[in-house]
């Protein structure tokens, strides 16, 4: 008897919220969920700014907007990255429309960083700048990082997914290396605590073994 | 007829105000006039609500503009209290500093354990305006209250072998939450060498603005060295040893490679991840530029000396 109602309980769990499709209409995604998804992701840099003109920001208000635009290009990354795992556990395909949009605001809050950065922190400094870019290797690999970034936003659009193809996924590919590289920037500024980088190296990580153990799986069956 | 007066078992024990609260009646008036007023706490502070009012300024004084106290006392390097920069401000009420004894040992006549009252109580207080400049890059101006840490160190009759004075933190996980990780080697430990200890410059710090110390800025005593980075100026002093080989402190002991024994302020020497030419002056429009960063924070005059033949890149 207790044994019958787990199994029921497991079946329908199963039933009902992993293999659950909702499936919002092709215009409910365009004209609500998208619109109001890149309100969303507008609002850390929302909060910055207003927090930056009303002096709310705490001491040393060019730390917190490093820190912050800095963390948002992890976090944002880091989701990007779930739109695949998303869709297949939760299967809800149409996630994959948001990913483009998720993708774009990693490379804009990238961009806010280092604005932050060349303006904020270094004042335009460019001799300062190129020094710390070739001299502190965490600047380095950020820079990289960042340098990186922008093949993927310059064809992250229909025209260049055509042009470009089976090379547009290779290209793509490049994400994976964005994504360590941009968590070893934030590890290797830590002066002693590691929780937080450790917190966002171990999802990467898990995401990262979810690809390769899908991937396998795949080429068994193929 | 009912019985009026409560029997103790009635109270409940959140309703008793803790013993150091009630004594602690400035701290209250403070608390009062600190909420009544939410911003400028300090400067609407009446003078009598302040401990030490109407001090004399010591013969080394930054004519730097002053630090906000309120940036002062929110944005603190204080990892038993946390690690982020406004942890130890939020955590700050959980550190009780009453009672405080602090031990002196080591290669001295006069070695003792003493209560904080007795401690201080040799020393004329003075207001010190000294420039504080942190490894990661900023720097505060702040009046500290405090007294010559040489003339404290000749008190207890140092003898021939103490090369070095090595101080340390209180270790208390109960009372300093943030020792409960092993993100440092605790207990927090510096040093100094003794001719660095004796020079007129550093001073043990019980107060800043005219008040004491705020838990968060290392009450109820700590240590001030204005030319070295911030993290020589080891808080919340519960030890302070004479000894004749070099002390190993914390953050030398973590990362040799990037916090050396000195850490005398040197725009030339870059931490090995940063660079130290520049700092951002706290409280300044985080819209201008950083300033240069001087050479002993701008106390060359008075240190220098110390350090003639060393090879600073070396001795970092």
């Amino acid at each position: 008897m207790v044994n019958r109602l787990r199994s029921f309980i497991l079946v329908w769990i199963y039933e009902n919220i992993f293999k659950m499709s909702v499936t919002p209409s092709a215009s409910a995604v365009s004209y609500v969920i998208k619109p109001v998804l890149f309100i969303i992701c507008l609002v850390p840099l929302v909060w910055l700014v207003w927090g930056a003109i009303n002096d709310t920001l705490g001491a040393n208000p060019v730390e917190v907007m490093t820190r912050e635009t800095g963390e948002w290009v992890l976090r944002f990354l880091l989701i990007t990255l779930s739109i695949t795992p998303a869709r297949k556990i939760l299967n809800l395909p149409w996630l994959i429309k948001l990913r483009r949009m998720l993708g774009l605001f990693v490379f804009f809050y990238a961009v806010m960083h280092f604005i932050t950065y060349i303006w904020f922190d270094q004042y335009f400094n460019w001799s300062e700048i190129v020094k710390d870019v070739v001299k502190r290797p965490f600047i380095t690999i950020g820079f990289a990082a960042f340098v990186l970034l922008i093949p993927l936003a310059l064809t992250s659009n229909k025209i260049m997914i055509r042009r470009l193809k089976k090379n547009w996924l290779v290209l793509h590919k490049l994400i994976y290396v964005i994504a360590v590289l941009g968590v070893l920037h934030f590890t290797w500024l830590v002066k002693a605590d590691y929780l937080q980088p450790v917190v966002y190296f171990l999802i990467l990580l898990l995401l990262l073994v979810y690809r390769t153990y899908i991937q396998r799986n795949t080429r068994s069956i193929n | 007829m009912p019985l009026i007066i409560k029997k103790t078992s009635d109270i409940k024990s959140s309703e008793i105000t803790p013993k150091s609260v009630y004594l602690d009646r400035r701290r209250f008036m403070k608390q009062v006039f600190a909420s009544s007023l939410l911003v400028g706490a300090d400067a609407m502070l009446p003078a009598w609500a302040k401990r030490w009012p109407d001090l004399p300024q010591s013969a080394f004084k930054a004519d730097d503009k002053l630090t906000s106290l309120e940036d002062i006392t929110s944005y603190n390097n204080f990892y038993e209290l946390g690690t982020s920069k406004t942890d130890p401000a939020k955590n700050a009420s959980l550190f009780n500093p009453n009672p405080w004894s602090i031990a002196v040992e080591g290669e001295c006549n006069k070695p003792g354990v003493f209560n904080l009252e007795d401690f201080i109580k040799p020393y004329a207080l003075q207001e010190y305006i000294y420039r504080l400049r942190c490894v990661e890059g900023w720097s505060m101006v702040v009046p500290w209250v405090g007294f010559s840490l040489a003339d404290m160190l000749k008190k207890f009759e140092p003898n021939s072998k103490a090369k070095y004075v090595e101080f340390t933190t209180l270790l208390d996980k109960s009372r300093l939450p943030g020792q409960s990780r092993r993100v440092l080697n605790w207990p927090y430990v510096e040093g100094l060498r003794i001719d660095e200890a004796m020079n007129p410059l550093p001073i043990m710090a019980v107060g800043l603005y005219g008040d004491v110390l705020p838990n968060q800025n290392g009450a109820p005593i700590r240590l001030v060295v204005p030319w070295k980075y911030g993290f020589k100026s080891i808080k919340s002093i519960v030890k302070i040893r004479f000894v004749e080989t070099m002390p190993n402190t914390t953050w030398n002991e973590l990362a040799p490679k990037e916090y050396g024994f000195y850490s005398n302020v040197n725009p030339e020497v870059d931490h090995p991840r940063w660079s130290q030419s520049t700092e951002r002056r706290i409280g300044e429009p985080f819209w201008k530029p950083k300033i240069k960063t001087e050479m002993f924070n701008g106390y060359g005059e008075q240190v220098a000396q110390l350090y003639t033949g060393m090879d600073l890149r070396k001795y970092f």
